[in-house]
């Protein structure tokens, strides 16, 4: 309804501060008497601590306190929680090792905090800092899976023998034994997911202010699900019961999952603002970004498939070591398992399929959920091994997919997922009638008489977004329930105020929000405001990640907004003399259908307020809330093609077009969903060309700046294709699956399809960098 | 950053001046290198004495067969200048590529070969082209002025005025960028002098620092043409390797570039 509503192109509300420089972070904000923190951490990969000699820091000018991790220990803050419990196969429990704040004894990878200094400005803290002495006993490090599970390597924790922290396994591995021992062909490939580091523009931050005489505290962070941060320090890490504790997350710039979980940082903050009696503010710098945000990916994978004599895939055998990093960060046990394995049966059929993930913990930083989390790392293995498959058996990797494509929904998968509504077909020729497929022969024809290695690769994803039902994710061990909260007030002059449990950091909710209350009501958007990020305004919220916050935030909104209109049609029947039920609600006004009789909707709000004249009974006031749980993940899919050329000379990738074709269900807002895919291929591209976080043998990380870790820039990418088919998701009544995620999960697939076909070899690692291109092309 | 005291020098003399009072002190030109250092606490210089502002350090002149630019020109007002251009084009293409469109606002011509940086694209320019530096003492050719990672032939205090390239016959510049900081992963710059002689330098390739290429100059001394370095062997020891280049790698660019080098320069 209206040209501001659902499906319309609006721009950004949000713009107007973020790109005249008027966005306000955490870093912006100013307290009284403030302090800044500044960490003292770890240069080695493994070490005992010794003895920490802060004596001639805390003489130095402004330094206001030097606080160890013996005494955030004494002082009794809990130790980092993992907050979904996994099961090895063999029943036992996954097995955590203690993560305190700082670390008292042993410290377990290059930039764990031992120490903080707190100072009057943020250049005293660290020169004190380095006036701190720390006696350190270096120990043997394992850098990479490899390493950790050797027999006889150096062990991180007491708890974890071996350094694992599960054997998981899902499926039936009978069934796929059975059908591997029947298999016509079988199809091996081992894969490595390659490590990153998230990047977000705006490095962590945090502010913690105590008020001692409420025993109150508040906390500014960049977070992208604040009740939740408010939930974790209270619940778990005794900093104080929640009613006592304010979590505000106010702009924040960027987060792809590693804002969702809560850092030492924060907690430290917490702690030592009570102990100086003075705000304590801490910005993270990139390098301490590089070092301490949660890496994502990460997985060293063997895989078989299996195919009868017809080329349909009759099983699928899946074996991952999944890095965990030192520690286990707060969803981290659930990205290799319920959000990766559960996603291995892909586009296709595949009756049988059996996967076991081992977790391992390195002496690197931990790993944790990374946009896309665990689905990108079972779709690059499953499209790869598709492609491989392809080029084995001689056939069309766009014939292969679609003979074992999945038609009749709803299709339930060996590995829990039951996919609600697709149309795989659809997509697929969307994008090959966009990129010209039936014309490829012939353009790589010509590029080779020009000398150049020209390549196509298919990439047909599926993920499972909205997460999720709250009873489900329960039995599979989350620690929480993954509905959204929504609030609508109305004003008594009929604007409207919409508080949700998402977090904007970027997705424009602020906008498209504000569209759905435009599309029902038919108001412009700028009679709308988006509340969210404060625990003390929103009652509760999960916050955003997994791209959830249309499927399940928005339904929340409309869940509350269906009550408020119910409410609001009564007071307008009763202004108008007429029947409830014959009211409509058109261009912000309530009319009796079929009559020019209407009242518009600040009367109506002004009645609700005025109480002068209610129908009997009926309480003041115009605001309704509602929880919403979601009946099923959602499952965006779609396909991406990429074509490229290779410069043999050199090894390095030149696009010549990349195209997206999604199913996201209904958009909301189309202009903000190419938004969200192009950045999503970006981050995807990325893996497969440039992004590599890598450690030397001795847990030395060795991309920690942008002069070594490659970010993709604007020119590394080509001009986006992007279109959309449309199956809308049952699900919920807006039929939205989500799109946040999309393009990191199916580009890199494509993109190593696509040179791997150029240079006509297989075997080709992330990220494709031109030298290890080059090698592989002239490679014996 | 540590505490430091800022001077902004009027004049060469101003700053050399200053410099002589400082304990340890540093010539600031664009600072695209010395700011990010001192901002991690690698770099505390007691001084930090600003060329930027200093007038007779900026700008071009085209002089027969002569093309000098003075030390504080930006790279974004050389990659404009119609002089630069017209002379010697192949110097406005190596500009364009070097490093972003901010970078280039901020870094000069005399702050890049101070620093010599082996990965960086002005050596191989100067190298290749036979360019003399000026300083408020001396000339020096580039030949001697190049002397190992990030060492130079100047003195301490000693404040590079200019370079002065000879115009070439013919000259190309190709470069295989470093994918995370666009300096070079290996770049070559190839000349034709205008008496004959074939100089080529590569940057980014070897462990001590920009270096000529013999045996692609006498390939191209006996044939001027990309497929004349075909059968030269470039050696792969004594060349940098890191997470985004063998030595191999390298040794192999050093070829492909060259080739490209002189295809564009025709």
């Amino acid at each position: 309804m209206g040209v501001e509503g659902i499906g319309a192109r609006v721009v950004r509300k949000e713009d107007k501060r973020f790109i005249t420089g008027k966005g306000r972070y955490v870093d912006d904000i100013k307290l009284l008497g403030m302090t800044h923190a500044h960490f003292i951490r770890s240069p080695h990969a493994h070490a005992k601590v010794k003895k920490i000699d802060s004596s001639a820091a805390l003489k130095m000018p402004g330094v206001v306190a030097v606080l160890t991790g013996q005494e955030i220990v004494d002082d009794k803050v809990g130790n980092l929680i993992c907050g979904w419990a996994i099961t090895s196969k063999d029943g036992s429990p996954m097995k955590m090792g203690a993560w305190p704040a700082m670390a008292p004894e042993t410290v377990r990878f290059v930039g764990q905090a031992v120490a903080v200094v707190i100072a009057d400005t943020k250049n005293l803290a660290r020169d004190a800092s380095e006036a701190v002495v720390v006696d350190y006993e270096e120990l043997p490090a394992v850098a990479d899976v490899h390493a950790a599970i050797k027999a006889g390597a150096q062990q991180l924790h007491p708890e974890a023998p071996g350094n694992q922290v599960y054997d998981w396994v899902i499926g039936d591995e009978g069934a796929a034994d059975a059908a591997f021992a029947k298999a016509a062909n079988v199809v091996k490939l081992d894969v490595t997911n390659n490590r990153l580091a998230p990047n977000a523009m705006e490095p962590r931050a945090a502010i913690a202010d105590y008020d001692a005489a409420e025993e109150h505290f508040t906390l500014y962070t960049t977070s992208q699900n604040p009740h939740v941060a408010r939930l974790v320090l209270s619940a778990f890490y005794n900093i104080a019961p929640e009613h006592k504790l304010r979590v505000i997350a106010p702009d924040v710039g960027g987060g792809f999952g590693s804002k969702i979980f809560i850092y030492p940082e924060e907690m430290v903050a917490l702690w030592a603002s009570k102990k100086v009696g003075r705000p304590v503010k801490w910005t993270g710098d990139r390098t301490e970004a590089f070092l301490t945000d949660a890496h994502g990916r990460d997985h060293v994978t063997h895989a078989e498939m299996a195919f009868d004599a017809n080329n349909k895939i009759t099983g699928l055998k899946v074996k991952t070591y999944a890095n965990f990093g030192a520690y286990m960060s707060l969803f981290s046990s659930s990205v290799p398992t319920y959000l990766y394995a559960t996603l291995l049966s892909g586009q296709y059929n595949i009756p049988a399929i059996h996967a076991e993930v081992i977790g391992v913990y390195t002496n690197t930083t931990p790993v944790d959920a990374y946009r896309g989390a665990g689905r990108p790392e079972a779709s690059y293995l499953i499209e790869r091994l598709m492609e491989t498959a392809a080029r084995q058996l001689k056939v069309d990797p766009a014939a292969l997919r679609r003979q074992n494509f999945i038609t009749e929904f709803p299709h339930q998968t060996p590995v829990i997922m039951a996919y609600d509504v697709g149309d795989f077909n659809a997509s697929l020729d969307a994008a090959m009638k966009a990129i010209d497929y039936a014309g490829f022969a012939a353009r790589k024809a010509k590029a080779k008489t020009e000398g150049k290695l020209r390549g196509i690769g298919l990439s047909c994803y599926i993920e499972a977004c909205g997460i999720a039902p709250s009873k489900a994710v329960g039995s599979l061990g989350a620690g929480v329930g993954l509905w959204e909260s929504a609030e609508v007030r109305v004003n008594p002059v009929g604007t409207i105020e919409i508080l949700t449990g998402s977090h904007s950091h970027g997705q424009g909710h602020e906008t498209t929000f504000c569209q759905l209350v435009a599309e029902r009501l038919g108001i412009p958007i700028s009679q709308v405001s988006i509340v969210h990020g404060d625990t003390d305004k929103v009652q509760f919220g999960m916050g955003t990640y997994g791209s959830r916050s249309a499927a399940v935030g928005l339904t929340a909104i409309l869940k509350a907004m269906e009550k408020m209109e119910s409410k609001a049609k009564k007071i307008a029947a009763h202004a108008l003399e007429a029947s409830e039920g014959d009211i409509v609600i058109e261009n912000g006004e309530f009319k009796v259908a079929g009559t020019d009789k209407a009242i518009a909707l600040p009367m109506v709000a002004l009645a609700a307020y005025t109480a002068h004249n209610l129908p009997d009974g009926m309480e003041p006031g115009l605001k309704e809330s509602a929880f919403y749980d979601p009946t099923n993940f959602t499952f965006p899919a779609g396909a991406y093609i990429c074509e490229l050329e290779v410069d043999a000379g050199t090894g390095k990738t030149t696009f010549v077009n990349f195209v997206a074709a999604d199913d996201f269900g209904r958009l909301i807002n189309p202009m903000i969903v190419e938004g969200q895919v192009h950045g999503g291929l970006a981050q995807g591209i990325g893996q497969a060309l440039l992004e590599h976080a890598i450690y030397d043998t001795n847990g030395q990380p060795v991309t920690a700046s942008f002069m070594d870790y490659s970010m993709p820039r604007a020119d590394d990418l080509p001009s986006f294709n992007l279109s959309h088919t449309t199956t809308l998701c049952p699900g919920n009544p807006l039929g939205i699956k989500g799109c946040g995620e999309a393009g990191a999960i199916g580009a890199s697939a494509a993109v190593i399809n696509a040179i791997t076909d150029a240079i006509g070899k297989n075997n080709l690692e992330m990220p494709a960098t031109p030298d290890r291109v080059w090698r592989t092309i002239h490679a014996a | 950053m540590y505490q430091t005291t800022y001077h902004r020098a009027s004049s060469v003399d101003e700053a050399a001046s200053l410099f002589a009072k400082g304990t340890e002190a540093k010539f600031l030109a664009g600072g695209q290198t010395l700011l990010p250092v001192m901002k991690q606490r690698l770099a505390s210089p007691s001084d930090v004495i600003d060329l930027g502002k200093i007038k007779e350090l900026q700008g071009v002149e085209l002089s027969g067969d002569v093309l000098t630019i003075k030390a504080g020109t930006t790279y974004f007002d050389i990659m404009q200048n119609a002089d630069v251009k017209k002379a010697i084009p192949a110097i406005a293409y190596l500009t364009s590529v070097l490093g972003d469109p901010a970078v280039r606002y901020r870094g000069t011509i005399g702050g890049s070969i101070a620093n010599n940086d082996p990965a960086a694209d002005y050596p191989a320019a100067l190298l290749a082209l036979g360019a003399t530096v000026k300083t408020n003492k001396r000339s020096i050719s580039a030949e001697d002025f190049f002397q190992g990672l990030f060492t130079t032939a100047l003195e301490d205090g000693e404040i590079i005025t200019a370079v002065s390239f000879p115009v070439p016959a013919k000259a190309g510049y190709a470069k295989m960028r470093h994918p995370a900081s666009r300096f070079a992963l290996t770049a070559v710059f190839v000349a034709q002098t205008k008496s004959g002689e074939i100089r080529v330098a590569a940057t980014g390739a070897s462990q001590s620092g920009v270096m000529r290429v013999p045996a692609i100059e006498a390939a191209l001394k006996a044939n001027w043409s990309p497929a004349a370095i075909d059968g030269v062997s470039v050696s792969a020891s004594n060349l940098l390797a890191d997470i985004h280049g063998t030595a191999e790698y390298r040794a192999n660019l050093v070829k492909v570039m060259a080739q490209r080098a002189v295809t564009a320069a025709g």
